[in-house]
């Protein structure tokens, strides 16, 4: 069993508000360290064995038509161990 | 004229579609979401509402539904095509409409009456306005904040594609105040705020909505 990590953030220059009402939170609970924060969504797909080329490309395929939405989103593809 | 108003699960604006489809002088046919039949319809309106919980991005799962690849298919083919708010959104996530639908810049849901100025009276669901007409129809929406780059909204500008804009403050982050976006050919057009539920003044705060169900009826006679 292994477990593929589909990470979806917006675009850079999509403005993220959710992200930024958590930026302004964190002082108020003096956490002073952050400059700015995006917030994104992360998928964890579970697969029988250990995926192949042909099922990674699969899953890149889902990613741009189904979890993410290409127009404001990006997204990476891995493995995790 | 018959005119399809799809339920998908979640849909709180069929209803008030229907109504104003019968308003206006149509005949409304009820179309569900898993059903991939358009009934014979003229024309077709995506109601809002909140299809699937929102889950995943507003509109994401319902534009897979089944109904959608023959809808998809004939808007392509010039049927008149109405998203309305989730609606929008589902047109944004087929990509019939470019851009995107994010979360209102202020985080906040929003309610309220709002004034918009028909920007292009051409398309299929304006035609029955006045050009630079305001009018005041209900808003609410968690995310009706329109995004799209700079490439596309010049495009959109340039090609009179920005079919309505919010007057005033600009309620939700949208750019360049976009209230309604259509397509190039003007049949598919997308809409945050809500016609449908400002037919008459029994229930709504104007009867200005009205006209978006007239024009469907109008271009359908041309």
């Amino acid at each position: 069993m292994a477990t593929i990590v589909v990470d979806v953030m917006l675009k850079p220059e999509i403005l993220d508000p959710q992200g930024k009402a958590v930026a302004a939170a964190l002082p108020r609970l003096g956490f002073t360290f952050a400059t700015d924060v995006r917030q994104g969504k992360r998928f964890e797909i579970t697969i029988e064995g250990e995926p192949t080329a042909a099922q990674l490309a699969e899953v890149e395929k889902a990613a741009e038509k189904l979890l993410s939405n290409p127009v404001i989103e990006n997204f990476t593809v891995r493995v995790e161990k | 004229m018959k005119i399809g108003v799809v339920t998908f699960p979640g849909t709180l604006d069929d209803r008030d579609a229907a109504r104003a489809v019968r308003f206006a002088g149509g005949e409304a046919i009820a179309l569900w979401h898993d059903d991939a039949d358009l009934k014979g319809v003229d024309a077709v309106i995506l109601p809002g509402g909140f299809s699937y919980g929102d889950y995943l991005r507003c509109g994401a799962i319902s534009r897979f539904s089944p109904v959608m690849e023959p809808l998809i298919a004939a808007a392509k083919g010039g049927m008149p095509l109405l998203g309305i708010c989730n609606g929008f959104q589902v047109l944004a996530e087929a990509h019939l409409i470019p851009g995107a639908l994010t979360r209102n810049q202020h985080l906040h849901f929003l309610c309220t009456d709002q004034k918009i100025r028909i920007e292009n009276n051409t398309t299929a669901w304006t035609n029955s306005f006045t050009a630079g007409q305001e009018i005041v129809i209900p808003l609410k929406n968690g995310e009706g904040s329109y995004q799209c780059d700079d490439e596309t909204l010049k495009m959109l500008e340039g090609e009179g594609r920005i079919i309505a804009r919010y007057v005033g403050e600009n309620p939700n982050g949208s750019r360049n105040l976009i209230a309604g976006v259509s397509n190039e050919r003007g049949n598919i057009v997308g809409l945050m705020p809500h016609p449908e539920h400002a037919i008459d003044l029994l229930t709504g705060p104007t009867a200005d909505g009205l006209g978006f169900f007239t024009s469907v009826l109008k271009a359908m006679v041309k």
